[in-house]
């Protein structure tokens, strides 16, 4: 129950930030360090998240075929694959790796 | 005139179908973390930003709390606030128009409306890619959902995988530069190391708060990272999306 209360929140803020885009005078989120911020944040984030899912372990690093996903999905992008066949990839990387015997 | 001669609705219905099909992945990784098929939809449905709607059952499948699910959806949604800023400028919606623009405005309907230069094929591109998005968001999310609740075992699908191949996928478009790289590392770096030390999904909100200081303290573009996951002008050199709208 409570992830559902942590989920609809999330909702209400992101509905937030899009709102308050349109709602406060434009001088004030015009500040280029707001937007920097927005942009440096979002490459921040987006790269934690990628090497979490990938090495993390709850709180142990570990080294999976995970590590193999990233690779092939490395290798779809540097191939300008569209984004559902990078994901496919990443999927079939891992999957493959499993089945030779790989964690 | 019809509809389908205008570029921006062309471009908004193609970039619609890329974005939207993807929904898939969303709605399989969402099930396998450890959502129901409900709380999937509500994601898609009420929260309506990919890399946020994939941050927040990342750290959930990570084994993290709620409340870090929420912190990162939420520092990931924040540069919505910046494109809301730029559609405002831009198509100036008035009365409750104002408050659905503000529901669809994501990195893709921004980029499509910002790169037209006529103001109503800035209308229409931002209205064509988000509602179009909108709605085939939901419709892949709920066939992946369904689809992701019988594959049984994540693991032996690869999922795991498939969850870090999409963030990678997210990330990629923004890698533009020797210096978003930089920050990328310096960020992958600081959550590798926090690891150990924090519960788990607090890494990531170690990074936001590395990127955040990155951001505040040097001096870049001020529009760096604020780049689609698809970038609808991608066959279209010469009517490239700007980032500002001023």
């Amino acid at each position: 129950m409570t992830l559902w209360m942590w989920l609809l929140l999330s909702c209400v803020l992101a509905y937030g930030w899009k709102l308050l885009g349109y709602l406060v005078p434009a001088s004030v989120l015009r500040d280029p360090r707001m937007s920097r911020i927005a942009g440096t944040m979002t490459i921040g984030l987006l790269a934690s998240l990628t090497i979490v899912n990938t090495v993390a372990s709850g709180q142990a690093l570990v080294l999976d075929a995970r590590l193999g996903a990233l690779a092939a999905a490395g290798i779809a992008l540097m191939l300008r694959a569209p984004f559902l066949v990078v994901v496919l990839a990443g999927a079939g990387a891992a999957a493959g790796l499993r089945l030779l015997g790989w964690s | 005139m019809n509809l389908l001669q205008s570029p921006a609705v062309r471009v908004g219905l193609s970039i619609s179908i890329a974005t939207g099909l993807y929904g898939v992945s969303f709605g399989a990784l969402s099930v396998t973390s450890g959502l129901d098929f409900w709380q999937t939809m509500a994601l898609s449905l009420l929260l309506f930003s990919g890399g946020s709607q994939f941050a927040f059952i990342g750290v959930v499948a990570g084994g993290g709390s709620g409340v870090a699910a929420m912190g990162a959806a939420t520092l990931l949604g924040m540069r919505n606030g910046i494109y809301g800023m730029q559609i405002n400028a831009l198509l100036q919606p008035r009365g409750l128009l104002r408050f659905a623009a503000a529901h669809v405005t994501i990195d893709e309907s921004t980029a499509t409306s910002t790169g037209q230069t006529d103001p109503l094929e800035q209308k229409r591109g931002f209205w064509t890619a988000g509602l179009g998005i909108f709605i085939l968001w939901n419709v892949f999310t709920a066939v992946g959902a369904l689809a992701g609740s019988a594959l049984g075992d994540p693991k032996q699908w690869g999922l795991d995988g498939a969850a870090v191949a999409a963030f990678l996928g997210l990330l990629w478009p923004r890698l533009k530069g020797r210096e978003p790289v930089a920050i990328a590392v310096v960020c992958a770096l600081a959550t590798v190391l926090a690891v150990p030390f924090v519960p788990a999904g607090v890494p990531i909100l170690v990074a936001a708060v590395v990127a955040a200081a990155i951001g505040w303290f040097s001096h870049g573009r001020s529009d760096e990272g604020l780049e689609p996951d698809v970038d609808p002008y991608a066959d279209h050199p010469h009517t490239h999306p700007q980032g500002d709208a001023t």
